[in-house]
């Protein structure tokens, strides 16, 4: 009957079982399934939220930082090019800031039933991606609008937002488990991404960062990140090689580490929470 | 607390899967409790402790929920779990359904183990019924056309058909528990935990339940069974297991079970048992008697307690005496708070409760002693016991099937108008 499951007490450093993962599939359908039916349901505007939030963000943007601090876009329109910065960094932000407090906020689930706890942050990523694709979709109505042709580099696109989500989801799970066990976690996040967002090139370019500073900047792998999307959405220079080679290094290290560390942590979830 | 550990080497084992659905060996369970109490929630706390004291390392203390539990369950068994509050019954089950992981030994499971742990795991308010059922299922351990193929049963089976559409936050708790049951009903793993879901709905709705766990046990699928209930063990179950301070001291023919958990009420556990007391520990009983070993049905029956002077406890306490009969049913309650009175932790207590009503039902009771503030301090389950007589201070003749209901005797009579 089936197949034989054993179970043996945690090891101090745990490999993700892939087989158990791909079995609890369905249940990570249904999370994000969730998630996306919960976002709108009983709000007025429904979806509209979706196509209403980043224009607003980089609509604020223009103001302060294009019109009022009048700072340089790289000879683009000053919204086109915030906008492209900030379709990134949501996709970011909101792959880390949703997986960290995921586990915390189910604990109903971790203690009550079985199933891989690693679906419970990954599944939040769904959510994240659908309001990336209507951006997107904004945003290729905005190149057309300003008459910006993205070229040959929009075909990478797809890899930079694996990447990206692959580095975020890395980070995610490990704060989740951090927050299992240490609440703080939880106030210190927002906290960090709101530093984070301005000390990124997201409403500058980094040519406008002083040469003093900049290698500082350039240690960002969020600026990586930031370079290699306006390459492929913007026709901008590619990013120095180095960068085109450590950001894809980094996220695979950072999302399998942070699935190590995770499921190292997972075992005692259910004790701790 | 974190366990760790390396699983025993166990050649010994039958093969798991051919004519075994459960296999246990050696497995065991620690906890490790941070003994000064104030387990450092903030990351904060931590550093500055450690900063403080930077060579004292935080002291654990362990304690052992399950010990040594070594069984094997063939299929098409259905498997009750007895045994008293702290034996370990919970854990075991949670070991079993893989909600937290062993800190020694080794258990091998023939299959998928669907685990109902409570009824409604996962429901969502603001989901429809539909959304919660497929929802619910998969976190069963359902797949995706298991629920499609039995989605109308399912709903024709929780009697919700015209709400499927609403969000389950408009139901009522009846309609809510209903479907929920519904889903869990239709599991079809091959081994089914389920702990006491059957303490929820009315009469009816646990006779549907306990006959659905037949059939699932018949089916040559395994059941285990969590629950206070032994009747409901009794009913169902083809083997017991009977734990007893984590761990396991009989496993076999149920009446053998059932009756080894009667008698651990007559037997109060020894005051040296402390440790494995729950409960804070900054006060604590020192002991708990009855007055008379055996009372009769309607003479009033006098538990003295004494708890030691805690000069070190601020503010004052309350205690609360539970009266548990041989079916494990918590048949009253004596709270000091209801009756206003609270105890001061400077003075040492030797106090007596005086029970005058209601009529006990003859038989043997234990006596849960719990000692509280804002939290439980002392929890001592079976501190003492007593036997109720069958002397009835009823008029008339008394004969077995004219008491058989209730759980306690009435004063009644009968008055023409």
């Amino acid at each position: 009957m089936g197949t034989v499951t054993v179970i043996t007490p945690p090891r101090r450093l745990a490999i993700p079982r892939w087989n158990e993962i791909w079995g609890a599939r369905e249940v990570l359908y249904r999370f994000a399934h969730r998630d996306v039916l919960l976002r709108y349901r009983q709000t007025v505007l429904g979806v509209l939220w979706v196509v209403l939030q980043p224009l607003a963000s980089a609509g604020i943007f223009s103001i302060v930082f294009g019109s009022v601090a009048k700072l340089q876009s790289d000879g683009l329109p000053y919204f086109l090019f915030s906008f492209m910065g900030m379709l990134a960094w949501n996709l970011f932000s909101g792959v880390v800031t949703r997986s960290a407090p995921s586990i915390l906020g189910s604990q109903g689930l971790i203690s009550k039933v079985f199933f891989p706890r690693v679906i419970v942050p990954l599944s939040t990523a769904a959510a994240v991606l659908i309001d990336f694709g209507v951006a997107i979709v904004l945003g290729v109505i905005l190149l057309f609008a300003y008459g910006v042709s993205p070229g040959w580099g929009v075909l990478l696109l797809p890899v930079w937002v694996v990447l990206l989500m692959m580095f975020g989801a890395g980070l995610g799970l490990v704060l989740a488990a951090l927050t299992v066990r240490f609440r703080d976690v939880s106030y210190i996040v927002p906290w960090l991404f709101q530093v984070l967002l301005y000390a990124s090139p997201v409403a500058y370019p980094i040519s406008s960062v002083p040469h003093n500073l900049r290698g500082f900047f350039e240690a960002n792998p969020i600026t990586w990140a930031l370079g290699a999307f306006r390459f492929s959405l913007l026709d901008q220079p590619a990013p120095p090689a180095w960068q085109l080679i450590a950001f894809p290094v980094l996220a695979v290290v950072v999302f399998v580490g942070g699935l190590i560390f995770f499921e190292s942590w997972e075992r005692e979830f259910a004790d701790v929470i | 607390m974190r366990q760790r550990g390396r699983a025993r080497s166990s050649a010994s084992l039958t093969h798991v899967g051919e004519g075994l659905a459960i296999s246990a060996s050696g497995v065991g369970k620690t906890y490790r409790i941070a003994k000064n109490r104030d387990d450092a929630i903030t990351l904060a706390e931590q550093l500055l402790r450690r900063v403080r004291h930077p060579l004292k390392r935080i002291q654990y203390e362990p304690f052992t929920a399950l010990d040594d539990i070594t069984f094997e369950v063939p299929w098409g068994e259905a498997v009750g779990i007895i045994g008293r509050n702290g034996a370990g019954k919970s854990t075991l089950l949670k070991l079993l359904t893989r909600i937290t992981a062993p800190t020694r030994g080794r258990i091998e499971l023939g299959g998928r183990v669907g685990s109902l742990l409570e009824v409604g795991t996962g429901f969502h308010p603001e989901l429809t019924g539909r959304e919660n059922v497929y929802l619910n299922g998969t976190l069963l351990g359902m797949r995706r056309k298991e629920i499609q193929r039995r989605f109308d049963e399912i709903v024709t089976f929780s009697g919700v058909e015209k709400f499927l559409e609403t969000p389950v936050k408009r139901y009522s708790s009846g309609m809510y528990v209903r479907l929920a049951f519904a889903v869990a009903a239709h599991l079809e793993t091959e081994i089914l935990a389920v702990d006491e879901v059957l303490a929820v709905g009315d009469a009816e709705f646990q006779r549907k339940c306990l006959d659905k766990m037949r059939e699932v046990a018949t089916d040559g699928r395994t059941v285990l069974l969590v629950s206070h209930q032994i009747q409901n063990i009794e009913a169902l179950c083809t083997t017991a297991m009977y734990l007893e301070a984590g761990g396991l001291k009989h496993y076999g023919d149920v009446t053998t079970a059932a009756h080894l958990y009667r008698s651990s009420f007559a037997a109060p556990t020894s005051s040296a048992q402390t440790s494995r007391r729950q409960g804070t520990g900054q006060a604590r009983f020192a002991s708990a008697t009855a007055d008379k070993e055996q009372y009769t049905t309607s003479e009033p029956k006098w538990l003295r307690f004494t708890v030691p002077a805690h000069p070190g406890l601020a503010g004052e306490y309350f205690v609360s005496a539970h009266l548990v009969n041989s079916d494990g049913i918590d048949v009253l309650q004596c709270d000091s708070r209801v009756a206003g009175r609270w105890f001061d932790p400077k003075e040492a207590v030797d106090t007596t409760l005086a029970i005058d009503t209601p009529w006990l039902k003859p038989g043997r009771y234990s006596v849960d002693l719990f000692l509280c503030q804002a939290g439980v301090l002392d929890a001592w389950h079976g501190a003492c016991g007593f036997t109720v007589l069958p002397l009835y201070p009823y008029e008339g003749t008394v004969t077995d099937d004219a008491v058989e209901l209730g759980t306690v005797l009435a004063d009644f009579s009968f008055k023409d108008n």
